[in-house]
């Protein structure tokens, strides 16, 4: 049974269709006329986001609300870290303050894994996105977005094509994806230009290509990723323009999809730069109902995290 | 271990309490039959086809899982939770039977009211069971029973039913 939620790496294909069970099961829950369920009541969320969020932030309050958890928000700005407090300390803090769960959100790869790892604190961490390395619970709303569309009755997703395009050498968002879609059964392609892969691309359970347009016909649903300016320190294309015109999805590339194809984004969206405007707002698009899947998911994460008893310590 | 209820004792119980829960609420019509997630739900539609045969009119029957009311959810490990199907037609203004299999401290059935005030309203709530063992931790009573199990608290209850367990039997196992 899982203590944490850390890395899509940890999950076995059972952990993650229960999750994605979980999920549909909750997701009557915001459809009903009370949005509310007792489930959590006096447990206790920690959100601790050392980083900008808007979805996810609210999404994870949403979520524990919903499931009568009582919800605490920390940010970098206005809190002690931006004074220099270490993680540790902060954690420290957390568990004296009797937190049941930590949402983390950080720049540093592997701060989620830190805090699991260190006992300062007893309760469960859930990784909300660390650095370039995974975001979890995004791969896990993105997989019941594609299986809700296009699994046809199917429990995993075994015979989907997915293609996921753009900046894959910033994005946690693709590597929790890829881990999370091939061990579902998907057949994941990344496409990006040479520069925007991480090295070691090559050992992911995945298909990589240079080329957008030679795979769309073959694409039953697309991701397009954000293009991580913030995080780009160095020349990694010659401009905007010309990313836009060999990675950009716009409506000519659209047309070329296949018929019942769904096109992705985790947000927030560069319109004009990796998808445009008429693409984004498009019937093909879930991307707005990726957010409010994500509050099924979220909720179906912290149910199976913190519903059931005590565990004896060491165990995960 | 007892055999306590043979297939047939299950099939002529049912048809009893289908009866019964027409009896009293003068016909189909108003009601709503709501099984419990795993073994209530087959009871459940096993009594929707007795009353639509009974009446000659199709009644309204669904599911209503009660895992994210339950008070035990601390004490174990995360259950699954189950599906829930509630009819088109809704709960409001109606006479809802819930449908379980075994009724022992009443924690069930008081998860299922809870559960039930968050789809609506209905006129009644009323309670049918396959086996009272009796026990209550809660005052809460049956209204259609199929049958009174004295039991001890050592031993155990267990209804198998052919949709899941391949045969219909209700057994005693442990010692008195």
């Amino acid at each position: 049974m899982m203590r944490h939620l850390l890395s899509i790496a940890d999950l076995t294909v059972s952990d993650a269709l229960s999750i994605l069970d979980t999920a549909t099961e909750l997701a009557r829950v915001s459809d009903g006329q009370v949005k509310k369920l007792p489930t959590l009541r006096g447990r206790t969320i920690v959100n601790l986001f050392a980083e900008d969020s808007t979805r996810t932030r609210i999404s994870f309050e949403a979520a524990a609300k919903r499931l009568s958890a009582d919800v605490i928000n920390f940010s970098a700005k206005g809190s002690s870290i931006s004074k220099g407090e270490s993680l540790k300390d902060t954690a420290m803090t957390l568990q004296a303050m009797g937190a049941d769960a930590v949402v983390i959100r950080h720049s540093a790869s592997g701060a989620a894994q830190r805090l699991a790892d260190n006992r300062w604190m007893s309760g469960s961490v859930i990784n909300a996105g660390d650095g370039t390395h995974e975001h979890p619970s995004q791969a896990l709303l993105d997989a019941f977005t594609i299986r809700k569309h296009l699994a046809k009755g199917k429990h995993d997703l075994s015979g989907i094509h997915v293609t996921i395009v753009g900046d894959v050498l910033h994005s946690r968002v693709a590597r929790s994806n890829v881990l999370l879609l091939s061990l579902l059964g998907a057949h994941v392609t990344l496409v990006a230009p040479p520069t925007l892969f991480p090295v070691g691309v090559n050992n992911w359970p995945c298909e990589i290509s240079y080329d957008l347009d030679s795979v769309l016909p073959h694409v039953d649903a697309i991701m397009m990723l954000r293009v991580q300016q913030e995080r780009m320190n160095e020349l990694f294309f010659p401009s905007a323009r010309e990313y836009s015109r060999y990675y950009g999805l716009n409506s000519d590339r659209m047309a070329k999809l296949k018929k019942n194809s769904i096109i992705l984004h985790p947000g927030p969206m560069n319109r004009g730069l990796e998808i445009s405007a008429e693409v984004a707002d498009s019937v093909r698009s879930v991307i707005t109902e990726q957010v409010t899947n994500g509050v099924s998911v979220r909720m179906a994460i912290l149910y199976v995290l913190l519903a059931g008893g005590p565990l004896e310590s060491g165990s995960n | 271990m007892s055999i306590a209820l043979s297939a047939q004792d299950i099939s002529r119980a049912l048809t009893r309490i289908s009866h019964e829960i027409l009896e009293r609420n003068q016909g189909s019509e108003n009601i709503v039959l709501l099984g419990i997630p795993t073994r209530g739900a087959h009871l459940a539609a096993r009594i929707a086809a007795s009353i639509s045969e009974i009446e000659g009119t199709p009644v309204a029957s669904g599911t209503l899982d009660i895992t994210l009311h339950r008070d035990d959810l601390r004490l174990r490990p995360p259950r699954t939770i189950m599906p829930t199907h509630i009819p088109a037609s809704g709960i409001e203004g109606k006479d809802v039977i819930l449908i379980d299999d075994v009724l022992f401290s009443g924690r069930t059935i008081r998860a299922a009211l809870d559960s039930l005030g968050e789809v609506g309203r209905p006129r009644t709530v009323q309670l049918a069971v396959l086996v009272d063992r009796g026990h209550r931790e809660l005052p809460i009573k049956a209204d259609f029973v199929g049958k009174n199990l004295p039991t001890s608290l050592s031993q155990s209850v267990k209804v198998s039913l052919s949709e899941i367990d391949g045969r219909d039997e209700v057994s005693i196992e442990g010692a008195n």
